[in-house]
């Protein structure tokens, strides 16, 4: 038996195949995607007048020096209405927020804010998903936590329920 | 009542799949008791038992039995016939009661018709088999019976709308027979194991299992391509997508194996790498089940998946192949090596294309499994597709179908460069013409599609060969199947190389009334409008196809929108010339009064379908000129079969 | 009623400004158009996943088709493509591993089963001629 150890080699890359497999069944991959640009540069993006009278939101606007929450949403995003509530209630914290609205219409953007609330203080408006390619964005709610300069140090996949506040809020925090 | 019966016929089944085991151990152990020859009946009734007890469930789907829960929660009762019949398979526990029903099927057929394995050799198969067999069982009656009966008899709950289709209700099925084909395979392989008998009676005993099997992964491949290729409207017809290379890796073992098989049966060689091969493809026919059914790997197609029952196939697989590979490190080293060959014979080309399947093997299954194990590794992402597929098996498989056209060329055992250079000279010099050819007049095709058309001209020419001089009314059926069957891979590379080089794609937004040119094609946009589905929402195109001397055609592509659950398909509108096929597909939105239409002109591309249909058939062919000449061959010597049943 | 609904939301998406849009429309030089489209057929849509973008109905596919052609058009590589957006979403977008010491398997693997073979099969055939 040891004299032949290479005998026993398909044994042990079977067993291997089968430990990975386990562990894969045990850990199922996460099925988002998480932007590559947090903690980098943020690159130069703009996006379109989505209200009339409320600035849209910029890379050059996010650098002013103040942290905050981007939050990428869609009148039509069924999700995003859930988390406003949420959005509201750390805007009366204090906490800014901007908004990037991707492949909608201002006429919608505005009902969708009068039907559930507005909790941005800039809105922008992406039809062609530019600012959300720009910052490694890939579907709708999604929200960041940006720094003073501008930075994105955190990414929030999917809605923003009441759990998620302290992390978000620790985020913040961290950057100073 | 008839689910009832069923369940009854399963739990007999299984509890006779025990004393097939147990009969086999004992039979091994006390030889001359006549416990072995019981194996036989016994693997005989458990089949019987267990296709009853199948016959059951397909009855249930069929009268739309609601009050059986499985019935309910898969079938309607609106649904027409054909998909209640194929509904039976289109769940878990239906496709497992089918699995199983075939794997008893392939055993009791060992054991009623095989005779020229040595007893004892036989004995340890089928007891090999009942262990696999209860595995399922185990599975069925323990965790997934599919008779379970519900209190409140509903209506049913219907059936996922991608499986209406009449290619995909038959596809599993296809599979399983082939995955199948291959448990016997592994069955005979851990009965040669446990008795130390593997030489070439043993070959050709597992032969035809291999052929059978071999055949119905092949086709199972080819529809799953052709399935994608007009269902998911890209145009593509293989994507390197996990489910796809799922199905490719045991056909690749299995393609090896059926040549190893060869050597052994013929000149008593590779004995220990047969086994080998035998044991990787049953692992690599569940290793796929395992990837498709678990979800572990993010993939296009959509499957029920189901992560419990993931680990119960897991424990199996671990049971069964990390078992057969700890008997063959055990047993192996005490059979001896096999008969002797030169490095220019068929064996040296057989072992080499051997070796280079095996690689090829190897690149699918580490380029699938890479972003898995790098992700729990350190969490990295990664995606492996077909750039990387391409660049890395595709060299391979052009030296693989070089060694393909001089394999069959060659005599066994030893023969003379000079005498093969002979042989091949005209296989060269067309490969030589069309290298020149496609480089004068073809412009540039990119280096992989120009040397796959290259090497089909070589093994186009070279496949044909070993039928020169010969009387062809005499020629063995399976030399027929094994020309047929390398000539499909010639066939099947042209269409690979010239739909990669030569598609033209025009991707337009187009107003209604106007017109667009393909090819030589001129399509007109007449009209765009709903098409109401029974259980979606559709948008057709109208298309109007122009050719000069041609009656004008109309296309009508659609988009597909299922709301339960939530998806888009593609329904391609492809009109079949003898010289390729046009492929009209109809995008989800407009721009202003523009809708958005992609059309493609693909030269040559059935030619892929079929070349693998040819593979297919060379395969047949081989099965039934083997079959053939075993029952020829048998009569004199066992007289005593005339009256067994046939 | 559902039916209605739908063929409005695929008529309404409309963007109704761009006269040439690329996230559907090829561009006008064949020989850019080619290169994007072999480099859309290897990269992944970052919601439906399993699908390239060139393959994908998906909104943000659209655009990430957009940004390909128009940077093609521009006079990038598509390999520089290739860059800008795994900077933006990591080498999960990209169908093509880049080379790097965790990926060196993928070629490694391969080659070591090849030479274990050539191996196996060199001294078998050794054996044979004495």
């Amino acid at each position: 038996m040891m004299r032949k150890p290479l005998l026993w080699l398909p044994m042990v890359l079977g067993l291997g195949l089968f430990v990975l497999f386990y562990l894969g069944l045990e850990n199922p991959g996460q099925r988002i995607i998480n932007s590559n640009v947090i903690g980098r540069e943020l690159p130069e993006f703009s996006t379109q007048v989505a209200v009339e009278g409320v600035e849209p939101v910029s890379s050059e606007n996010l650098r002013d020096g103040n942290p905050r929450l981007v939050n990428v949403f869609a009148s039509w995003c069924a999700p995003c209405i859930q988390e406003i509530p949420v959005l509201l209630r750390l805007r009366a914290q204090g906490i800014e927020i901007d908004g990037i609205a991707v492949h909608d219409r201002p006429a919608d953007i505005s009902r969708f804010l009068a039907e559930n609330g507005n909790p941005y203080r800039r809105i922008g408006l992406d039809n062609e998903g530019r600012s959300q390619l720009e910052i490694g964005s890939s579907g709708v709610p999604e929200t960041f936590v940006i720094d003073r300069e501008g930075r994105i140090v955190y990414q929030h996949i999917g809605i923003v329920t009441e759990q998620d506040i302290p992390e978000i809020l620790a985020r913040l925090g961290g950057t100073g | 009542m008839i689910a009832e019966a069923g369940l009854a016929a399963l739990w007999l089944a299984a509890a006779l799949t025990i004393a097939q085991l147990a009969l086999g151990v004992l039979g091994l152990r006390r030889a001359g008791e006549g416990l072995a020859e019981a194996i036989i009946p016994v693997s005989v009734l458990q089949a019987l038992l267990v296709t009853f007890s199948f016959v059951c469930l397909v009855t249930l789907f069929m009268r739309s039995d609601m009050s059986v829960l499985l019935v309910a929660a898969n079938s309607h009762s609106a649904k027409p016939m054909i998909y209640k019949f194929a509904g039976t398979w289109g769940n878990h526990e239906g496709s497992m009661l089918l699995w199983v029903t075939i794997l008893s099927i392939a055993g009791a057929t060992i054991a009623a018709f095989e005779r020229k394995l040595r007893t004892d050799t036989k004995v340890a198969t089928l007891a090999a088999q009942a262990a696999i067999a209860l595995g399922f069982y185990g599975f069925l009656l323990l965790s997934s019976n599919p008779f379970e009966r519900i209190e409140n008899v509903i209506e049913g709950a219907g059936l996922n709308p991608l499986l209406q289709d009449p290619g995909l209700a038959f596809h599993p099925p296809t599979l399983y027979a082939g995955y199948v084909g291959m448990s016997a395979a592994f069955s005979f392989a851990v009965g040669a194991l446990v008795t130390r008998d593997v030489g070439p009676e043993f070959a050709r005993a597992m032969r035809p299992w291999i052929l059978a099997s071999w055949i119905f992964l092949t086709i199972g491949i080819v529809a799953g391509s052709y399935w994608a290729y007009y269902t998911l409207g890209w145009g593509g017809w293989w994507f390197w997508d996990p489910v796809e290379n799922a199905s490719l890796m045991p056909w690749l073992a299995t393609t090896a194996l059926l040549h190893s098989v060869t050597v052994l049966a013929t000149r008593d060689g590779l004995r220990a790498w047969t086994i080998m091969l035998a044991v990787l493809a049953f692992s690599m026919s569940m290793v796929g089940t395992f990837l498709v059914r678990s979800g572990i790997l993010t993939s296009v197609h959509s499957f029920a998946v189901d992560p419990e029952r993931g680990v119960f196939i897991l424990g199996l697989l671990v049971f069964y192949i990390c078992g057969a590979l700890a008997l063959f490190a055990l047993r192996i080293g005490t059979v001896r090596e096999g008969s002797r060959f030169d490095l220019v014979s068929r064996e040296s080309a057989l072992v080499m294309n051997n070796l280079l399947l095996t690689v090829i093997l190897v690149v699918v299954l580490c380029g699938t499994l890479y972003p898995l194990a790098l992700e729990l590794a350190n969490g990295e992402k990664i995606s492996v597709g077909a750039p990387y597929f391409n660049a890395v098996a595709g060299p391979l498989a052009v030296i693989l179908m070089l060694i393909l056209a001089a394999g069959p060329l060659l005599r066994w055992r030893t023969d003379s460069t000079k005498k093969l250079v002979d042989r091949i000279a005209l296989a060269l010099v067309s490969g030589a013409g069309a290298a020149l050819l496609l480089a004068v007049f073809a412009g540039d095709l990119g280096i992989l599609p120009y040397l796959g058309l290259v090497v089909a001209a070589v093994v186009g020419v070279a496949s044909v060969a070993p039928l020169w001089k010969r009387n062809l009314r005499r020629t063995p059926l399976f030399t027929w199947g094994m020309v047929i069957a390398h000539l499909g891979c010639a066939v099947s590379i042209v269409g690979m190389a010239s739909e990669s080089a030569f598609t033209q794609e025009n991707l337009v937004a187009m107003e209604i009334g106007e017109t667009q040119r393909i090819h030589d094609f001129e399509v007109t946009l007449e009209d765009v409008r709903e098409a109401p589905g029974p259980n979606y929402a559709a948008l057709e195109a109208v298309a109007v196809v122009r050719r000069e001397g041609a009656e004008p055609l109309r296309m009508v592509p659609q988009l597909h929108q299922f709301s339960d659950p939530v998806m888009q398909t593609n329904q391609a509108a492809i009109e079949t010339y003898w010289n390729g096929q046009l492929y009209i597909v109809v995008g989800d939105r407009s721009i202003g009064n523009r809708f958005l239409m992609r059309l493609w002109w693909k030269p040559w591309v059935t030619l892929i379908w079929i070349g693998g249909l040819m593979i297919a058939l060379g395969g047949l062919l081989a099965l039934l000129g083997r079959v053939r000449r075993d029952i020829v061959s048998r009569k004199p010597a066992a007289p005593e079969l005339k009256g067994a049943p046939a | 009623m559902m039916r209605r609904l739908l063929l409005a939301i695929f008529l309404l998406t409309a963007a109704p400004l761009a006269a040439q849009d690329y996230a559907h429309e090829a561009l006008a030089d064949p020989a850019q158009e080619a290169a994007a489209i072999e480099l859309m057929d290897s990269l992944r849509c970052v919601v439906c996943q399993g699908q390239p973008i060139s393959g994908s109905n998906a909104d943000i596919a659209g655009d990430m088709r957009r940004i390909v052609r128009e940077r093609i058009a521009a006079g990038e590589t598509p390999e520089q493509v290739r860059e800008w957006l795994i900077t933006r979403y990591g080498d999960f977008v990209s169908f093509k591993p880049v080379v790097k010491p965790a990926t060196w398997g993928l070629w490694l693997v391969p080659l070591a089963a090849l030479l274990l073979g050539l191996v196996l099969v060199s001294r078998r055939v050794r054996l044979r001629r004495n």
